[in-house]
């Protein structure tokens, strides 16, 4: 099977064709056959990927599983996956079956529905497979257009601006990636990733417009790219459209946007910011983790005072993803470590979190904080579940929001202690906006006439949490189960990023001398 | 020598005797109801001499002391061409006939203005480039104003020509000086004159001559004709409009650029960068506010012409390739856009309007879908064949040292997406109150339509081999 991840990645692609094409009409049954269909698509990619999990060796830390083609313009379609980018496949591969699940409700132009959803699942594999920069963009590109669909046609009341936010803002963020791959393209002569990975971008500083650029080419091609992953993360001050996108979008919609979509910016750090400008991200790094503190602790904030719960959540990822880009930018193994099981963690919480707003959502139509209260009298399994998630997200021990976060903390003490204090204040601060969000939706007592009749959550919603539940436990009791797949990776790119800064350092200060 | 020389030019021989022929035929016996057969044996011979070009031209022969060239690059364009003309007359057939607009001048004027065409891109010399822009403009000016008894139609034909005329005057002042300073109208006699730095009278006649290509290729600031040309003249006339003149006038810019001032590219190079980023930022704001479907795409054909110029901006044989791949790509979306355009009706007659898509993906959700497919393409978002059209031209320019338009480039394209995508929200996002389009059959319609989208998407795999093409078409071009 030498084209494993190719076959992963099409499935769904393949499933979405067959019922553009094939599936007509849009009687129950066709609803039916088209969600069935679905369903059967992601658990066949689910099981392959499995294959490559299994067929993977972390102690190795090149590409594996590669294939290769010649494509146009002296590009190649290349895939492979490497310690670092395994576990975000399987992430995907994992939360789709489950995205599918929880939007059985849905009745509204099913089929294109689940159209948009499989074909994001490709894009999304392909994001994390892709190792040539071109193919990669295009993954990463394309996959604004069906998650622009599915906010635009099953969204709220305000989902058109909201879905035009997105894209454009997005799309903003990545064309100047765009130009910086043709940059590297033309001084590398290759859009090979691993070959970029060993190749040397300019450091000489140059002026701009009479303004020193410290680094040089590889600080603007830095730049360049941070502008597409900081949108994407998001990074405070450029997440302004993630809480309108994910207010707006279906409970589907925003599970796999916190959960898979914006894993895409870290993992674009962790792929190209970093092994491919290492002087680039060393000066810069300062100003991410700045950055992210303050992101931390700004959103944390904004979430305390947020009437929507699904808005509250949205800014408690942006926090969250500021660990991640803290962890990151540490260059040290336990940063690295702690992001990317942030990260991983972070799909399965706010994936969940978002589930648990669809599910009250869905029997009541709003989200507003206030139209709840006292949900513990009628839905015991319901609070049971949200008070997992919550305290999950919170990071209690022995769950893996724990792990991520503390790893991270961890990373940043060894550079920078102050940052380290900002972000741990940001610790408390989730407790307090997501502990208050619980007491206010499910404690106290039943008052709200509407809310006498609502019921328990039927079995199939008790399934779509039981595996989110599962992973969250079991990667918080047995961290190593992700450390051990990342680590040799993680090492190698550690060891790779210092040689080259220490490098750089010597250069600079023999000029200095 | 003579022989030879007709050989060389029997396509442009054929076409006209064709013509020729078919008007003598039609005024003296059936009139219009010939039209119809006309069209489609017009077609027909398009394709014919389309493959013929391509199949049986080999390496570079001239014509007439070099005033006529036939080229790898002049066969690439007049390949592109034909075939794009023949696309657009099918098309128009059903559209023609329901509104009663189908003579038998019609198909005629086309070819002709088509043998315009294939001699602009074949120009060695600037009398063949006037002679054979003039016949291609002047058999436009007459279709643009074919609905006779529309105002808007015949005021499309009056504007078309005035400012057609004036910048063919601009032109040929340029042409004048040039020639009264190099000593002679032929390319190869100018790029000789030009070896040395090109004095200023030269220069005046290449700035001339440039502001009346970008009149012709409805670059900014010389666009001001498009929307309203595109919005009065009949829908199949526009649909010609954005596709084959367009080739026929980049190619024609691209010639001159390269085979007469090919040793001056820093001269024009900053002059065709500015009209390209000027096109590319009009094209894209401009559009933001049109409600009419014609005039959004008049402004849409603005910027993408931008970014065809910023290929010919480059100044290098990778931009020209760029350029031709992106002309290419642009005119099979063109093509499959304007199919859907023609194919709006409400009670048999056609609209124009957006807002008349209004949910239109749930009456037909595969012709919706094809439509969002070459509406992203427009926009060059990937993976379809649009975004690969703007990477090769962003290469062209980075490698050339224009990074500043690269950026320029990517941020108008971002601006335009947002029209695009208002065309996709009113498909996808409206309620459902509103008007509704009819069904329309036409198999014609779907079939040019569906089979645009799935060429953009299917053409991701290896842009269906013009990369090879286009190459050498460029090479043949810079050298």
């Amino acid at each position: 099977m030498d084209n494993l991840l190719s076959i992963t990645t099409f499935i769904p692609a393949l499933a979405a064709g067959i019922l553009a094409l094939f599936l007509r009409g849009d009687d129950e049954d066709a609803q039916r056959n088209a969600k069935w269909l679905a369903m059967a698509a992601t658990s066949m990619t689910l099981i392959v990927s499995l294959f490559i999990l299994f067929g993977f060796n972390a102690q190795d830390t090149s590409f594996q599983f590669v294939e290769e083609r010649t494509w146009i313009m002296g590009l190649n379609y290349k895939l492979g996956v490497d310690g670092i980018s395994i576990l975000f496949v399987m992430l995907t591969t994992f939360l789709m079956p489950i995205v599918i699940v929880s939007c059985w409700s849905v009745n509204i132009r099913v089929k294109e529905y689940m159209i948009a959803f499989l074909l994001l699942e490709t894009l999304m594999l392909g994001v994390f497979m892709a190792l040539d920069l071109v193919l990669f963009y295009l993954f990463f590109e394309a996959g604004l257009i069906p998650m622009f669909l599915i906010i635009g046609i099953w969204g709220g009341k305000n989902r058109i601006y909201a879905s035009f936010k997105f894209f454009l803002y997005t799309f903003l963020g990545s064309v100047l990636m765009l130009v910086a791959m043709i940059g590297m393209f033309s001084a590398a002569g290759t859009t090979d990733i691993p070959s970029l990975m060993g190749f040397q971008f300019g450091t000489d500083d140059f002026s701009i417009l009479g303004i020193q650029i410290v680094g040089g080419m590889q600080t603007l091609l830095w730049l360049a790219f941070f502008a597409s992953f900081a949108v994407k993360m998001p990074m405070w001050p450029f997440h302004t459209w993630l809480p309108d996108a994910h207010v707006q979008a279906p409970t589907a919609g925003s599970v796999v946007l916190a959960a898979i979509l914006l894993k895409m910016g870290g993992y674009g750090f962790l792929r190209f910011s970093l092994p491919m400008f290492p002087v680039g991200s060393d000066v810069m790094a300062p100003m991410v983790l700045w950055m992210s503190a303050i992101a931390i602790v700004y959103t944390s904030l904004v979430a305390l005072v947020q009437v929507d719960m699904k808005k509250l959540i949205a800014y408690s990822s942006v926090a969250h993803m500021g660990f991640v880009t803290m962890g990151i930018f540490t260059f040290n193994q336990q940063g690295l470590d702690g992001a990317i099981f942030q990260m991983i963690s972070h799909g399965f919480i706010s994936g969940a979190l978002f589930l648990c707003v669809g599910v009250i959502y869905d029997r009541m139509h709003t989200r507003e904080i206030d139209a709840y209260g006292g949900l513990v009298n009628r839905m015991p399994a319901y609070a049971m579940i949200f008070m997992f998630f919550t305290m999950a997200n919170v990071g209690l021990p022995g769950t893996s929001g724990f792990v991520g976060e503390f790893l991270t903390l961890v990373g940043v003490f060894q550079v920078n202690t102050w940052i380290a204090a900002v972000a741990t204040s940001g610790v408390i601060l989730s407790a307090a906006y997501a502990l208050w969000l619980y007491r206010r939706v499910v404690m106290g007592d039943l008052i709200k006439e509407s809310l006498k009749t609502i019921t328990d959550m039927t079995t199939r919603e008790r399934w779509v949490f039981t595996p989110l539940v599962i992973m969250t436990l079991l990667l918080g009791i047995y961290p190593a189960l992700v450390t051990d797949i990342i680590g040799p990776s993680v090492t190698a790119l550690v060891v790779h990023v210092e040689t080259a800064q220490a490098a750089y350092d010597v250069t600079t200060q023999m000029a200095q001398n | 020598m003579l022989s030879q020389d007709l050989t060389t030019i029997s396509p442009e021989i054929i076409l006209s005797l064709f013509a020729m022929g078919a008007l003598l035929l039609a005024v003296y016996t059936v009139k219009d109801k010939a039209a119809s057969l006309l069209v489609w044996i017009t077609s027909g011979l398009f394709v014919a001499l389309a493959f013929w070009i391509a199949t049986m031209g080999e390496g570079t022969t001239t014509a007439f002391s070099s005033m006529f060239v036939d080229d790898a690059f002049s066969r690439f364009a007049k390949v592109a061409i034909l075939l794009a003309a023949a696309a657009v007359l099918v098309m128009s057939q059903d559209y023609m006939v329901k509104r009663d607009l189908l003579r038998f001048e019609y198909p005629i004027l086309i070819m002709l203005s088509v043998v315009g065409m294939m001699m602009m891109v074949s120009a060695g010399d600037l009398m063949l480039l006037y002679m054979g822009l003039e016949l291609q403009s002047l058999a436009l000016y007459v279709v643009a104003s074919l609905r006779r008894d529309s105002v808007k139609s015949t005021e499309a034909g009056l504007k078309y020509f005035v400012l057609g005329a004036l910048s063919s005057g601009l032109l040929l002042y340029g042409a004048s000086l040039t020639y009264g300073f190099a000593g002679t109208t032929s390319f190869a006699g100018i790029i000789k004159a030009t070896d040395g730095g090109v004095s200023l009278g030269l220069l005046f006649g290449l700035v001339f001559m440039t502001t009346g290509f970008a009149f012709k290729v409805s670059a900014a600031p010389f666009h001001m004709w498009t929307p309203d040309v595109y919005e009065g003249s009949p829908t199949p006339v526009t649909a010609f409009l954005a596709t084959a003149p367009k080739i026929a006038a980049m190619v024609l810019f691209a010639r001159v650029m390269h085979d007469a001032f090919g040793k001056s590219v820093a001269d024009w190079q900053q002059i065709v960068a500015f009209l390209s980023v000027l096109s590319m930022f009009v094209g894209g704001i401009a559009a933001i506010g049109q409600t009419d479907i014609k005039r959004l795409m008049a402004y849409s054909s603005i910027a993408h012409m931008g970014f065809a110029l910023m290929g010919l901006a480059a100044g290098t044989a990778f931009g020209v390739q760029a350029m031709l791949i992106y002309l290419a790509i642009y005119v099979v979306m063109n093509i499959g856009t304007f199919a859907f355009i023609l194919s709006m009706e409400k009670d048999g007659m056609p609209v124009t309007n957006i807002a008349s898509l209004n949910m239109y993906s749930k009456r037909e959700p595969l012709k919706a879908l094809a439509m969002l497919v070459l509406l992203f393409s427009l926009a060059g978002v990937p993976p379809m064949l649009g975004f690969f059209g703007k990477f090769y031209v962003l290469r062209a320019a980075y490698e050339a040292g224009l990074g500043w338009l690269a950026v320029a480039g990517v941020v108008a394209s971002v601006i335009g997406a947002f029209y695009y995508l208002r065309v996709v929200f009113f498909m996808y996002f409206g309620s459902e109150q509103d008007i509704q389009l009819d069904r329309n059959g036409s198999p014609i319609l779907w079939g040019f339509l569906v089979a645009s989208a799935t060429v953009m998407i299917v053409g991701v795999v290896n842009l269906f081999g013009i990369e090879p093409l286009a190459e050498a078409a460029s090479l043949a071009l810079v050298n």
